[in-house]
């Protein structure tokens, strides 16, 4: 998996910064989604993925008996799921509260605080 | 209405509570007079950051003892003089707040012995002036010429500031007591030029030189009690005090002595010419300080005794008359509502003491014998024609200027004060006590010092020129220094004064064409700049911040890939060898990845928010199971009930909004976003490998492995990481479920209870 995995994650990545790149907020979620995921792959990518046995204790042992998976990605992992299902929620309120108030998902015509004149509709491109 | 003016008349008063703090100042620093004069300094060592070299020194020698006195001293009489002119104004806490910054910021500039803590304060007069010229905020342009000052002195403190670290840098210290020490190595420096410009432009901004000269007339804007204390007496004298502070350190060169003179001259004959055609008592006076401040520029490019001596006695005489003067045109405005030259005249019978006093400034000023200016005007024509430099065009500059004064003076005296009443309104009374003693005061100290110049020779102008010019020759100061060629120049002056009063009408009407069509116009470049800058800074934000989240976060992902990937690049990837590694990959694996692949596709090509939804779950899923096959069952428990979740919320909110649209980009846009996607993934994929293939540190899962359950007491590392070693962390993030919770309800809310 050591090859598999950093390219599967750099797949992720692609496609996630692709989506987050379109006009509409309905892709972006998707992408933000999909983001979050790669992000969780890439530590433990980071801390090697090597098949191993998870990261116990026996009983009647005072450490690990034999070579055991790296419990400290496990662990920043486990806080990136939380945190960033956290975010999630909290975006996807946001953004359907942006679409009740403005009828739009299309975040080029999101305008309420900055008007229109300012030329440029986004297609001029950087 | 009895209360009403009961009232009034407690505001009248009010200047003298807090005139308390100037006058204790004063106080304290008259007591040091006889010790200055004994030649006695005194150095208090206060440390402020020491690793930078930034100390707190004060350093009370004469030249500061001089201008904490005039400082405080004129600080009390505005004070008390605003007590009166403000009146009942709303903000008048507000004033006497900022004047009292200011004040104290003033006094710290002229007694620190540290150059970077003198630029601290420097900035924080130009700070408190700009918000005392803006004082009637609700007027635009009071708001503008405030700006204008502050633009202007403000961008001369940066360079200032400049100008102050290459010293620093050229002599290792920011101490002008180490500074002096090493002048000579100094001025034979080669950034000694550059640090020169920097300082003197710093300097010359400050003291409204030209071409910098336009902020102060503008900057008549502000109250005039603010005018008398800032824009005559104190701020912009804060130049002069530092070119006379530095003398000793950059003094004395050729190029020194060129620029203050030339630049000088054209000051004083620019301040004293325009002073003449000025309406506006205000301007009027705000023209004659260019040309005093360009006067003592001039006399500070000078090295010899009697030039420093001239300028340090007449920045006395013109504190003493100015400030009187300044005050008089705030009694004049506030007795009568104008301070326009044709609209006046005659107040001497009906306001006979603040006449008094504006008898005794005008005369000051004018340089009648007898008065201080006599005195000052003598030892300039003595510094003058001793000019190292250019001794006859500094003699001819200080007496064409100084004709003009006396023209301007008797201006003042005659037009205003003398023959038949003239006002605007009712026949105007005299004004309230604190408004005409300060002046009086003021305009008796200029006939005191001109009976007397003897003492205030020897107790305040010698100390203060000893200060950076420690030679043995000094000037004592005289009632009469006999006859000789200044005696001459004088009565030259004034005869010549008489004729310019004489010719005034011509005078102001050709400086009126002029003003209308100038040749030369520092304010209009001044106006250019500001224009063309709120023009850049609006094309700027146009392309830069044109709201368009697409075009922000292509320039964020572009920036990252780049600041990553070519460094990245580099250094070269150190990929790891392939071929052992495709030959442990299980079948498992290679299905596992293919399926999230397949579901990836998916959610990029689908057309319907249902067929997305899936091929997120799907991937989310692979990541379970690429957890749960790392040996990672608590990361797969979790991440299986959080994607199911998040697919159920997405699908929950996916449902509530629009269809899947179209792609609304264009296709050429399509393809750029694409490249962008493709290099970050490329990018993320080449860095993780790299990763790969070098030494992983196991160090820190070491000491957890090793812990977990001889000092924790459990058995699941991973456990024991979040809710033991790391548990505040845990409780953080916690903390961040629980606000994203709230913020989500608010919003969902929108501001009303919920009670749904």
């Amino acid at each position: 998996m050591q090859i598999l995995l950093p390219l599967l994650v750099g797949a992720m990545v692609a496609v996630s910064i692709y989506l987050m790149l379109c006009r509409d907020l309905i892709r972006f979620i998707l992408g933000l989604v999909l983001a979050s995921n790669a992000v969780n792959l890439l530590i433990l990518a980071a801390g090697r993925a090597v098949v191993l046995p998870p990261p116990l204790i026996d009983a009647g042992q005072r450490v690990p008996g034999q070579v055991v998976a790296n419990a400290l990605p496990q662990a920043l992992i486990l806080t990136a799921i939380v945190i960033g299902f956290a975010l999630l929620a909290f975006v996807f309120v946001l953004f359907y509260r942006a679409y009740q108030a403005l009828g739009t998902v299309d975040t080029e015509a999101m305008r309420a605080a900055e008007a229109e004149s300012l030329e440029g509709n986004g297609e001029g491109g950087p | 209405m009895a209360a009403h003016s009961a009232h009034r008349h407690a505001d009248a008063r009010a200047g003298w509570l807090p005139a308390l703090l100037p006058l204790a100042i004063f106080l304290a620093a008259a007591a040091r007079v006889p010790a200055s004069a004994a030649g006695a300094q005194r150095v208090v060592v206060l440390d402020w950051v020491p690793s930078l070299g930034v100390s707190l020194n004060l350093n009370v020698d004469g030249l500061s003892l001089l201008f904490v006195l005039i400082v405080s001293f004129v600080g009390a009489v505005v004070f008390v003089f605003c007590g009166v002119y403000l009146g009942g104004h709303p903000h008048r806490l507000r004033f006497y707040a900022l004047l009292s910054a200011f004040m104290l910021s003033m006094l710290a500039l002229v007694l620190v012995d540290n150059l970077v803590a003198l630029f601290v304060f420097w900035e924080l007069t130009t700070l408190t002036s700009y918000l005392l010229i803006g004082f009637e905020h609700d007027q635009a342009a009071a708001r503008a010429n405030a700006r204008q000052a502050l633009l202007v002195t403000g961008a001369g403190g940066l360079v200032l500031l400049v100008g102050i670290l290459l010293l620093g840098r050229m002599a290792g210290s920011t101490d002008v007591s180490a500074l002096v020490a090493r002048g000579q190595a100094l001025r034979a420096h080669p950034l000694y030029l550059p640090a020169l410009v920097c300082i003197l432009v710093g300097a010359l901004t400050k003291s409204a030189q030209f071409p910098f000269h336009f902020w102060l007339p503008n900057a008549m804007a502000a109250p005039t009690p603010i005018s008398a204390f800032l824009h005559s007496a104190t701020m912009v004298k804060a130049g002069i005090y530092l070119m006379a502070r530095l003398h000793p350190v950059l003094g004395g060169t050729a190029a020194w002595m060129g620029t203050l003179v030339v630049v000088g001259a054209i000051t004083a004959l620019l301040g004293a010419f325009l002073a003449m055609g000025q309406k506006d008592l205000k301007r009027l006076l705000a023209y004659t300080t260019i040309m005093a401040l360009g006067i003592m520029t001039m006399f500070l490019g000078g090295r010899t005794t009697p030039t420093l001596t001239a300028a340090m006695t007449f920045l006395m005489v013109h504190a003493l008359y100015k400030s009187a003067l300044f005050l008089v045109v705030g009694t004049i405005d506030h007795q009568t509502g104008s301070r326009h030259l044709p609209d006046l005249g005659g107040l001497g019978r009906a306001m006979p003491l603040t006449g008094l006093a504006a008898a005794a400034a005008a005369l000051s000023m004018a340089g009648f014998p007898l008065f201080f200016g006599f005195v000052g005007k003598e030892i300039m024509y003595k510094g003058a024609l001793t000019e190292d430099l250019f001794p006859d065009f500094a003699t001819l500059a200080a007496l064409v200027s100084n004709a003009l004064m006396t023209a301007v003076a008797a201006i003042l005296l005659l037009r205003v004060f003398a023959g038949r009443l003239r006002v605007p309104g009712d026949t105007p009374r005299e004004a309230g006590a604190g408004m005409w003693l300060g002046p009086l005061m003021l305009g008796g100290l200029g006939i005191f010092f001109g009976v007397c110049p003897d003492w205030v020779g020897r107790h305040l102008i010698e100390p203060a020129v000893l200060a950076f010019h420690p030679q043995a020759d000094q000037i004592h100061l005289k009632r009469f220094f006999g006859f000789n060629e200044a005696l001459l120049l004088s009565v030259v002056t004034l005869v010549f004064g008489a004729l310019a009063y004489a010719g005034r009408g011509a005078l102001a009407r050709l400086i009126g064409a002029l003003e209308q069509r100038p040749p030369f116009s520092p304010e209009r470049i001044y106006a250019r700049l500001l224009e063309f800058t709120a023009v850049f800074a609006a094309h700027h934000t146009r392309i830069v911040q044109n709201g368009s989240l697409q075009r922000y976060l292509a320039v964020i992902f572009m920036a990252v890939v780049a600041g990553a990937g070519i460094p990245a690049l580099r250094a070269g990837f150190n990929l790891p060898a392939i071929d052992p590694i495709l030959e442990t990959l299980a079948l498992v694996e290679i299905l596992l990845v293919a399926l999230m692949s397949a579901a990836l596709a998916v959610v990029v090509a689908a057309r319907t928010r249902l067929l997305a939804v899936c091929g997120l779950g799907v991937v989310g899923a692979g990541s379970a199971m690429i957890f749960l096959w790392h040996g990672a069952p608590d990361v797969a428990l979790t991440q299986l009930l959080v994607e199911t979740l998040t697919v159920i919320i997405v699908a929950l909110v996916l449902l509530r909004l629009p269809p899947l649209p179209r792609p609304l980009s264009s296709p050429g846009r399509r393809v750029l976003n694409a490249a962008v996607a493709l290099a970050a993934g490329t990018l993320v994929a080449g860095l993780l490998l790299a990763v790969g293939g070098s030494e992983l540190d196991r160090s820190v899962t070491a000491y957890y492995e090793a812990y977990s359950y001889t000092k924790a007491h459990g058995r699941n590392i991973v456990n024991v990481i979040l809710v033991d070693f790391r548990s505040f962390d845990t409780l953080g993030e916690i903390v961040v479920v629980a606000v994203a919770g709230l913020a989500g309800l608010a919003l969902i809310c929108g501001g009303k209870p919920c009670n749904r």
